[in-house]
């Protein structure tokens, strides 16, 4: 299987999925209008990712900000990685924010209260 | 409100690539006069939700309707700025029968706590709360989280079909520590 990648735009977030290592990767901002014309292929590649995940996966979230619409399709992307969990694959979600922006936290923790998956909340360093 | 509050102003057509462009503009505004950065943030967040939500809903309206009193999809956009705070104001046509059910919802929000918000944010997003399609009640939500502040809104009657409907969120400009 190979692996997906998106570079950033001004709206939409760069994805790293990678199943050589299992590690996922979504940074940026995520704001377009139609963001499920760009989730779609996250989904699928992820549905096709389920029937054979390696044994260990680790997810990285490093968003800046995303729109509403944006909100409920990464609610979507963590349902998927939910499933895998669920069928003994473990999956690990690091949710990064920076310090000083509780939104951003607030909304990992909208996430960890909604799904059975382990989400970490992680300040990101600063450079 | 003085002229010189206002950073951004515009009445008509709303489309998605004025949206973007809008945007754009005022990020770099707030980039370059060296604005809080969380409160850069919110409101950029604030904007985003508000010129989408309108873009939306626009694009749901039909466009040829005679009795629309603005046959494009036109819309005013206006974003401020204050001693205290931004504000975000958004004005659009509705139809008069979706009043009652836009009017119950800004009004829940804003009787909400932060606390309820965050639940009712937590019910729209799984699809259990507000029976909306897509994210169209969820934008409000948000909105209504990151200003902190009551919604203010206004539907001024235009004809027997429509009216015209403003929003305005604010955001503070002094970041709670």
């Amino acid at each position: 299987m190979e692996a997906l990648r998106i570079e950033s735009t001004h709206k939409t977030p760069r994805v790293i999925l990678d199943p050589e290592n299992g590690i996922f990767e979504f940074s940026g901002r995520s704001i377009p209008e139609d963001a499920l014309g760009f989730y779609n292929p996250i989904f699928e590649w992820l549905d096709k990712y389920a029937q054979q995940p390696l044994p260990r996966t680790h997810v990285r979230f490093d968003l800046e900000y995303f729109n509403t619409s944006s909100s409920k399709n990464i609610l979507e992307i963590l349902k998927r990685l939910e499933a895998i969990h669920a069928s003994g694959h473990e999956v690990r979600v690091t949710w990064f924010y920076d310090e000083d922006d509780e939104d951003m936290e607030e909304t990992g923790q909208d996430y960890q209260a909604l799904l059975n998956l382990p989400i970490e909340l992680s300040v990101k360093v600063q450079s | 409100m003085q002229l010189n509050n206002i950073i951004f102003v515009y009445q008509g057509e709303v489309t998605a690539d004025l949206v973007s462009s809008i945007l754009q503009m005022v990020e770099n505004k707030l980039e370059g006069e060296g604005e809080d950065r969380k409160v850069k943030k919110r409101v950029f967040n604030v904007m985003v939700e508000c010129l989408q939500n309108v873009y939306h809903h626009l694009d749901a309206l039909p466009p040829t309707d005679p009795s629309n009193p603005v046959r494009d999809k036109t819309a005013l956009l206006m974003i401020g700025r204050e001693e205290k705070d931004y504000f975000i104001i958004t004005g659009n046509h509705v139809l008069n029968d979706r009043i009652p059910d836009l009017k119950a919802r800004l009004d829940r929000i804003n009787r909400a706590s932060k606390e309820e918000l965050k639940q009712l944010y937590q019910e729209v997003l799984t699809g259990t709360g507000f029976s909306e399609k897509g994210t169209a009640g969820l934008g409000m939500i948000d909105i209504a989280r990151k200003s902190g502040q009551r919604l203010g809104y206004d539907f001024h009657p235009v004809n027997e079909k429509y009216s015209f409907f403003s929003l305005e969120a604010r955001v503070s400009r002094i970041p709670e520590k």
